[in-house]
């Protein structure tokens, strides 16, 4: 077992016995709180607010990857091939507005709470993804489309046998990103009444109190690291499966 | 049988392919020779649909290519190209196996045709059938594409400059292979090249194409003999009577009586027994076949046969 795997494993048994029982963990944070301020954050449970954290991103992350994935196969068709500067465009703007102005945009019309951060989560999450479906798609080695050409696949079996599973590990690249992204930003969805780890974060901000602040920057920085991590691990074993270990390594 | 009457492709205002009409009977080979721009490849993907046709049309075995949809018509047309195009993601034996499953085959059918074409390319099927493409060595690499162009036993295989990456010893034995297949199938094969060897020794037929236009469709010895133009002569290049001596056999040049020396074998080309002449200078050597001497050749004969063709 390598030191590195080592390391994260034991990051994340802290993390799960912070989140079940951060008591335990009071003595660490004990001196950062000042005028006999609660040590550990204590306005609703700390593992409700990652799960609904995390649920969050993955909602977020699953339809952008659709929406992502789907848009980038239709550009690199034949028929699609001219909508190709008009979805790059698009999901640009997605990337450059700012997520609070999607935000204060997304509270009058959808109102307060999860609504208008997934939104947010969702546009923000769209560029990495099409990017990198688009570079994995358009990418392949000349050779082998136009061996799948010369076979005789139809358009849908070239995508589905060849195109697609060979972009994956290029695609899930662009996933990972997409995540660790939306990870960070969903925190900034509790100013609008979501129910995430900021939360944690705004209340230690304006108590002054910096093991809140502490907690949930803690929290939120192991689970991006975590599944960073684990989705590069998922990458390398497709990228290796998949038979382009040469070309990876090269 | 492939007939091409009067195929041209335009790209813009470039004409790629000019009215080229030429066919390939069943069984033979048709090696299209031309520098790079001449349009051969072009000329051979228009065969498969790869590249539809600005005009002119293809008839395989009278039917007219257009008449069924592209992919339909690939599949029955075996295809393969140089650096041989395997799916990476693919074992060898899926790869092998692609037209077969797309035309629905049962799988017991595809492993058994998997494993046959295994035999044949001489890659063992227990060692070879689940290995990756990027496990195998060049010389393998293009073995199995060419294994997976036939698996679909097709009567027709186009091929595109396959044997291009390989290393010289390798390509030989490649080579060799081919012609093997080409007679145990009798598949008609049109092959790409820009080696004008290649070709006289591949073609039973060759097309020598410049841009675009077919400038001569003729045996080998009809090439080397009476060049159509300058350019097909410069292709061939200033070795014709080498060239011409390696297209036949020593058994075709032996007469009877003894030479010294260690023998050739009958089924070596006119151009291997001259050289071996001139280097243990030897004015005949003893024809050997099967183990049992049955003649000798003469360098007089070799010489004579390396004349000019009148």
């Amino acid at each position: 077992m390598s030191i590195g795997l080592v390391i994260r494993l034991l990051v994340l048994a802290l993390l799960v016995v912070f989140l079940v029982s951060p008591e335990t963990f009071a003595f660490l944070f004990e001196p950062l709180a000042k005028n006999n301020q609660p040590v550990i954050y204590n306005q609703g449970s700390l593992l409700d607010l990652t799960l609904n954290h995390l649920l969050i991103v993955l909602i977020a992350t699953t339809l952008a990857t659709a929406v992502a994935v789907g848009l980038a196969i239709l550009v690199t068709r034949p028929f699609g091939a001219e909508f190709l500067p008009l979805s790059r465009s698009l999901a640009n703007v997605g990337q450059t507005f700012p997520p609070v102005a999607v935000l204060a945009l997304a509270v009058p019309m959808l109102g307060f709470g999860t609504a208008p951060t997934l939104v947010a989560l969702f546009l923000y999450g769209l560029l990495p993804i099409f990017e990198n479906t688009l570079t994995g798609l358009t990418g392949l080695p000349p050779s082998v489309t136009e061996a799948a050409r010369g076979m005789g696949m139809t358009g849908s079996q070239r995508l589905i046998r060849v195109e697609l599973p060979l972009a994956l590990p290029v695609i899930l690249a662009g996933v990972r990103l997409s995540t660790v992204i939306s990870l960070a930003t969903a925190t900034i969805g509790s100013t609008v009444a979501a129910r995430t780890l900021g939360e944690v974060i705004i209340a230690g901000l304006l108590s002054s109190n910096t093991a809140f602040v502490l907690q949930g920057g803690l929290i939120v920085g192991a689970l991006a690291v975590l599944i960073y991590d684990g989705l590069s691990a998922i990458e390398r074993a497709l990228t290796r499966r998949t038979g382009q270990g040469a070309r990876a390594n090269a | 049988m492939i007939d091409i009457q009067e195929l041209t492709k335009v790209y813009g205002q470039t004409t790629v392919v000019d009215k080229v009409s030429l066919t390939v009977e069943a069984g033979d080979v048709c090696a299209i020779v031309g520098t790079s721009g001449s349009g051969k490849t072009t000329l051979l993907r228009m065969i498969n649909r790869l590249v539809e046709p600005t005009s002119g049309k293809v008839l395989i075995d009278g039917q007219d290519t257009r008449s069924v949809p592209a992919h339909e018509l690939r599949r029955r047309i075996g295809y393969a190209i140089q650096g041989h195009g395997l799916f990476p993601h693919r074992t060898v034996g899926q790869n092998i196996g692609t037209v077969p499953h797309l035309l629905g085959w049962d799988a017991a059918r595809i492993s058994a045709r998997v494993d046959e074409l295994l035999d044949l390319f001489q890659l063992d099927p227990a060692q070879f059938r689940d290995r990756m493409p990027n496990e195998l060595s060049g010389g393998q690499q293009q073995r199995v594409g060419v294994a997976r162009a036939l698996a679909a036993e097709p009567n027709i295989l186009l091929m595109d400059e396959p044997f291009g990456a390989l290393d010289p010893v390798i390509r030989a034995k490649a080579q060799e292979d081919l012609l093997a297949i080409q007679k145990r199938f009798n598949t008609t094969i049109v092959l790409v090249t820009h080696d004008m060897e290649e070709a006289i020794h591949l073609g039973s037929r060759i097309a020598v194409m410049d841009g675009g236009k077919l400038l001569q469709y003729a045996t080998p010895q009809d090439i080397l003999a009476n060049p159509a133009t300058d350019f097909v002569a410069e292709l061939i290049g200033g070795d014709r009577p080498f060239r011409l001596l390696s297209l036949a056999r020593v058994a075709s040049l032996v007469q009877p009586g003894e030479a010294k020396g260690a023998p050739i074998q009958a089924s070596a080309s006119l151009r291997e027994a001259y050289a071996e002449c001139l280097w243990s200078g030897r004015d005949a050597l003893p024809v050997s076949d099967n183990g049992q001497l049955i003649g000798q050749v003469s360098r007089a004969d070799l010489a004579r046969a390396a004349a000019r063709p009148s």
